[in-house]
C-alpha cells in the first residue's frame, strides 16, 4: 500500500517515533541481514543494526519521503559497517577456531584445505575495509554491483575497480605465504 | 594461454578460495533477540544529534588564535603592533 508507506515515510521525517518504529520492524530484518553479510558476526550485526536505525533517526530530517526507505537505510547501514571494520584489528578477527567452524565442501585433503581456507580468511581479513567490502558482497554474497555501488555511495566502475583490486592484493599476499592459487 | 586469460583464471582461482574460506551469509538470518529497546535507550541517552564540540566547530579559529599565542609569546616587541591593527 503505497499510500500508507508514504504516510509513514511523511511522519518519520517529521520525527515521529511510531513512525519509525513501524519503518524498524519493516526493515530491521534486511538491514541487519545486509550487515551480516559484510561483518560477518551476529553479535556485530545486532548492535551495528542498532546503530545504524539510531543514525537514521538522527538523519530523519535530511530523509526524502518521495524517495525509497532501503536503499537509504542500507547506505548508512555499510558506513556503519565500514567504520566498523576500520575500528578493528585485522589480526584478531579470524581465529583458526572460527574458520574451522565455518561450513565448506567436502576436500581431499581436510587437513591442508582448512589450512588454506584459515590463511585466505586472514589474508582477507588483512585488506583494507573498503576494498574487503566491495570485495565479500561481490565475490562471496554475489550482490549485483548496481547495489553494491548505491551502498557506499560509488559508481559501478568504482565497485568493480576496487574488487580488481582486493582479488589483486588477495593474491599477493596468499604468494607470500608460499601458496600459489 | 595469453597473458590476459591467465590473469582472468588466477582472480577465478583467487574467487573460489575466498568462497571457500567465507561461505555465503544465510539470506534468512534474523536478529536473536528485538532490538528495538536497544534503539530506545541508544535514543534515550543521545535524544538528539549529537552537537559537535565547540572546540571541534571551530578548530580553525582555535588553531589560529593557538599560533597568534605562541607567536606573540616568542616575539613580545611585535604585541603593539598587533594591537596597532586591531
Amino acid at each position: 500500500m503505497p499510500d500508507d508507506s508514504s504516510n509513514v515515510q511523511d511522519r518519520f521525517r517529521q520525527g515521529d517515533l511510531d513512525a519509525f518504529e513501524a519503518l524498524f520492524r519493516e526493515h530491521q530484518r534486511s538491514v541487519y541481514g545486509w550487515i551480516l553479510r559484510i561483518v560477518r558476526d551476529h553479535a556485530a550485526a545486532e548492535d551495528l543494526t542498532v546503530e545504524t536505525f539510531w543514525r537514521i533517526h538522527r538523519a530523519h530530517a535530511r530523509f526524502e519521503p518521495a524517495r525509497p526507505f532501503e536503499p537509504w537505510a542500507r547506505r548508512i547501514a555499510t558506513r556503519a559497517a565500514l567504520d566498523w571494520l576500520r575500528a578493528r584489528r585485522p589480526e584478531v578477527e579470524l581465529t583458526a577456531e572460527a574458520v574451522a567452524d565455518l561450513p565448506s565442501p567436502p576436500a581431499a585433503n581436510p587437513g591442508v584445505a582448512a589450512e588454506i581456507r584459515l590463511k585466505t580468511a586472514q589474508a582477507f581479513a588483512r585488506l583494507p575495509p573498503r576494498l574487503r567490502i566491495a570485495a565479500v558482497l561481490s565475490v562471496v554474497e554475489e550482490q549485483p554491483h548496481k547495489e553494491i555501488a548505491a551502498a557506499l555511495g560509488i559508481s559501478v566502475t568504482a565497485v568493480k575497480l576496487r574488487v580488481f583490486r582486493a582479488l589483486r592484493l588477495l593474491r599477493k599476499d596468499l604468494e607470500s605465504q608460499g601458496i600459489t592459487p | 594461454m595469453n597473458a590476459h586469460t591467465e590473469q582472468r583464471i588466477n582472480d577465478d582461482r583467487i574467487k573460489q578460495l575466498l568462497q571457500q574460506a567465507l561461505p555465503p551469509a544465510d539470506p534468512a538470518a534474523e536478529p536473536n533477540r528485538d532490538l528495538w529497546p536497544a534503539i530506545l535507550r541508544r535514543l534515550d541517552a543521545h535524544p538528539a544529534a549529537a552537537a559537535p564540540s565547540l572546540l571541534r566547530q571551530n578548530w580553525f579559529d582555535w588553531a589560529l588564535l593557538a599560533g597568534l599565542i605562541l607567536f606573540a609569546a616568542s616575539f613580545p616587541a611585535t604585541i603593539p603592533l598587533f594591537l596597532y591593527y586591531l
